[in-house]
């Protein structure tokens, strides 16, 4: 490992010849026969003004920024990239450990038809990711990248077997735990092609074997070094019908997220863990309905023990409630619970066609939404064998609910010039237990009734104007949850490069009348094909930024910030 | 660290055959509705051109954009010969609803799924809707970031232009 300034210099160095080579030969017309390289910048920077009524934080810094550039070479079989990240200073609403700057991930990949090999940093995904997944998501900085070696094979038709091994990045450097995976996966009519391939029925099945290595010198507790993971997978489609099923378990593995600390001393918890993931749909042109349930008991699977917030995962828990990009609906959005949680959701969609009574002219959409979560119903346990493993729980037994959400979503196109969303949204938030991960919070629980509308007016072919209202009531007593919100938006794209928009958030049923304030943001875009320059000027509320089931929470900000990302 | 990245330096010296626009898809697999896997260079359309586009079914624009084309996607097909793709880059999330959006909104277009965003990072795709068109050649020639309302036309604009094999502008 070398000395962290040596490697940002070498890092700084590398961008420059990447940049001075690919800026320098653009235009010029090589053969691309013989290989390509591509890339990605973004670049988001805010000036942030200190504002004591929202909540917004003096910065000392006053200006923050995240950056970061991907470069990827392809020449036939082989590929490679690097990616260099600069955080001067990581922006609010991040972990402070990303501080500084580095190259942060670099693989080199060989693929032919037998034999797939990648050493360097790796995203890759068993199953529905349960038990292994690594992933990068640059809007909530979350790579969980396994720094390593894997090789994918396929060396019979049908059969898919992939093995790695490596450890995980954290900040700008590695967890000390190393992880291991196996994972083997059949598509059972590849496998019998002359026999089943006009089958209408396709089966795939899959199993899994992941285990984590970390050494341990906690001088109380004897804890497994090596905590192992196994489970297995299926999937059956036919026509419309699609079925997805699966089961994973984890041995003892105490841990900070599954210990519990009570009068000072730290408990740790030797129960195994295990999870189910299920999900069932029928499709139709025009008609659809889907059904998913979850149960997940201490799975949170780490590669290091005393690892909290979302670092150094090993698995990814999916949330079976409905992500929301709507303001309000999104204002307190669920986050899978891996030390314990039951849930489920029914959606159906359908078409009313053109032509119909509902469907006018263009067509009518409707969904309908129900999800449900709540926390497993612990039972102690404390007789002489068992203690360790504080409690178990029973599958036919919940907890205390921590969410639900049931929603219905109108989209209708009026004529050529005229469309709409309508929503309303019924959620119920245990905010103890969701956000502040205890459940002996100060919180109430927090109910909602969300309503949405959203119109575009297109004026012209390549112009058009969107306004949305947006209401969300709540209890306007109590002080924590802040009580009712209005949001008005108006957003404007002149020409197909432009955007200009308005926004403001009114917190009118806040109980302290202070705090009865309005969040006004005016941003502005401009984008030309791959190229994206954005700028927004004003008061931002706190809130939970989520993507693809990982949540962050964003302080309160008043300022300028910019946001430049480009592709070539 | 330092012996993994000087071959990488080299690497950036040694390979200026940058063309800008005009590559090939890049080789990942990606899963089809019926689960099995298709490697994402052998999308092709025999000589005509394909829109690759991504998109999520949490991603509002991503579906207006696509429900926008679909309007009129028989047209587009019958003049030009295009094929749509659409990469979907749900999680194990809400993989599940892919195939639900799908068929209930009619899209009759190709649909894959990057679960792990395997494609997506290949294609240096961070943001969705994400589009990209494909010539006739199996060559990556244009992209472009965002929907707003009317970029459907000016996509189609460029795919005519592509089936006559004229240049293209962003």
């Amino acid at each position: 490992m070398l000395k962290k300034h040596n490697k940002s210099s070498l890092a700084a160095t590398f961008l420059m010849l990447t940049l001075f080579y690919t800026a320098g030969l653009r235009g010029q017309t090589f053969s691309n026969e013989s290989g390509s390289v591509h890339g990605y910048f973004q670049i988001d920077a805010q000036y942030y003004n200190p504002d004591s009524l929202i909540g917004a934080p003096k910065v000392p810094e006053k200006m923050l920024s995240n950056a970061f550039g991907n470069i990827n070479y392809n020449k036939g079989k082989f590929s490679a990239g690097v990616r260099y990240e600069a955080y001067n200073n990581v922006m609010q609403g991040f972990d402070q450990r990303y501080k500084g700057q580095g190259i942060t991930n670099r693989f080199a990949r060989y693929q032919d038809e037998l034999l797939d090999i990648t050493i360097g940093n790796i995203y890759e995904q068993f199953g529905s990711g349960l038990l292994f997944r690594t992933y990068y998501e640059p809007g909530l900085l979350y790579d969980n990248s396994l720094d390593g070696i894997r090789v994918i094979s396929n060396p019979y038709k049908g059969i898919t077997l992939k093995g790695l091994v490596g450890k995980q990045r954290t900040f700008f450097t590695v967890g000390p735990g190393i992880v291991r995976g196996v994972d083997g996966e059949i598509n059972i009519n590849e496998l019998f092609d002359s026999a089943l391939a006009k089958m209408k029925t396709k089966v795939i099945i899959g199993g899994s074997f992941v285990s984590k290595n970390q050494p341990e010198t906690n001088p109380d507790f004897v804890i497994p070094e090596n905590v192992g993971s196994y489970g297995g997978r299926i999937n059956i489609i036919r026509e419309g019908f699609n079925f997805f099923a699966e089961y994973v378990m984890k041995e003892n593995d105490p841990s900070l997220a599954n210990g519990s600390i009570v009068g000072g001393k730290t408990y740790y918890s030797y129960k195994n863990g295990d999870a189910a993931f299920v999900s069932a749909s029928y499709a139709t042109k025009g008609i659809s309905f889907l059904l998913q349930g979850k149960r997940i008991d201490n799975m949170s699977f780490r590669s290091d023990r005393d690892a909290s917030l979302q670092n150094l995962l090993i698995n990814f828990l999916p949330a079976t409630t409905r992500q929301h990009t709507y303001l309000m609906a999104a204002y307190s959005p669920y986050a899978t619970q891996p030390n314990g949680e039951v849930g489920g959701m029914a959606e159906v969609q359908f078409k009313f066609q053109k032509g119909s009574v509902l469907g006018g002219k263009y067509g009518m959409d409707i969904t309908l939404n129900g999800s449900i979560a709540n926390g497993l119903k612990q039972i102690g346990v404390n007789d002489s064998t068992t203690s360790s493993k504080l409690y178990k729980t029973n599958y036919d037994e919940f907890g205390q609910e921590y969410y639900h959400d049931f929603f219905i979503e109108v989209n209708k196109k009026f004529s050529k010039k005229w469309k709409a969303t309508f929503m309303y949204s019924h959620q119920f938030n245990n905010i103890n237990v969701v956000q502040h991960g205890s459940q002996f919070g100060v919180y109430k629980n927090a109910i909602s009734n969300i309503g949405i509308i959203d119109v575009t007016y297109k004026y012209k072919s390549n112009s058009a104007i969107r306004f949305e209202a947006q209401g969300m009531l709540r209890d306007n007593k109590d002080t924590l949850n802040l009580g009712s919100w209005a949001v008005g938006m108006v957003e404007w794209t002149p020409n197909t490069h432009m955007f200009i928009a308005v926004l403001d958030q009114y917190n009118y049923g806040n109980p302290v009348a202070d705090l009865k304030l309005h969040y006004f943001l005016v941003s502005a875009g401009y984008t030309s094909g791959p190229h994206r320059i954005s700028l927004s000027y004003g008061k931002q509320r706190q809130g939970i930024f989520c993507v693809g089931g990982v949540c962050r929470v964003v302080p309160a900000s008043n300022g300028v910030a910019i946001s430049i990302t480009s592709s070539f | 660290m330092k012996k993994f990245i000087l071959p990488f330096l080299l690497l950036g010296l040694f390979s200026f055959t940058y063309s800008g626009d005009g590559d090939k898809i890049p080789a990942v697999t990606v899963k089809k509705l019926d689960g099995s896997k298709v490697n994402s260079s052998t999308f092709s359309n025999n000589g005509k051109p394909i829109i690759i586009s991504f998109w999520a079914t949490w991603c509002k624009p991503c579906k207006k954009e696509l429900d926008a084309i679909q309007e009129s996607y028989a047209d587009w097909v019958k003049e030009t010969g295009v094929k749509l793709i659409a990469i979907s880059i749900d999680d194990a999330r809400s993989a599940g609803k892919v195939v639900t959006d799908v068929k209930s909104k009619g899209w009759e277009f190709e649909v894959y799924i990057d679960e792990n965003s395997d494609f997506k990072r290949a294609m240096n795709v961070n943001n969705v809707p994400h589009t990209f068109l494909v010539d006739g050649n199996g060559k990556i020639v244009w992209s472009h970031n965002s929907y707003t309302e009317g970029d459907e036309d000016a996509l189609f604009e460029n795919v005519k232009k592509l089936a006559k094999g004229e240049a293209l502008s962003h």
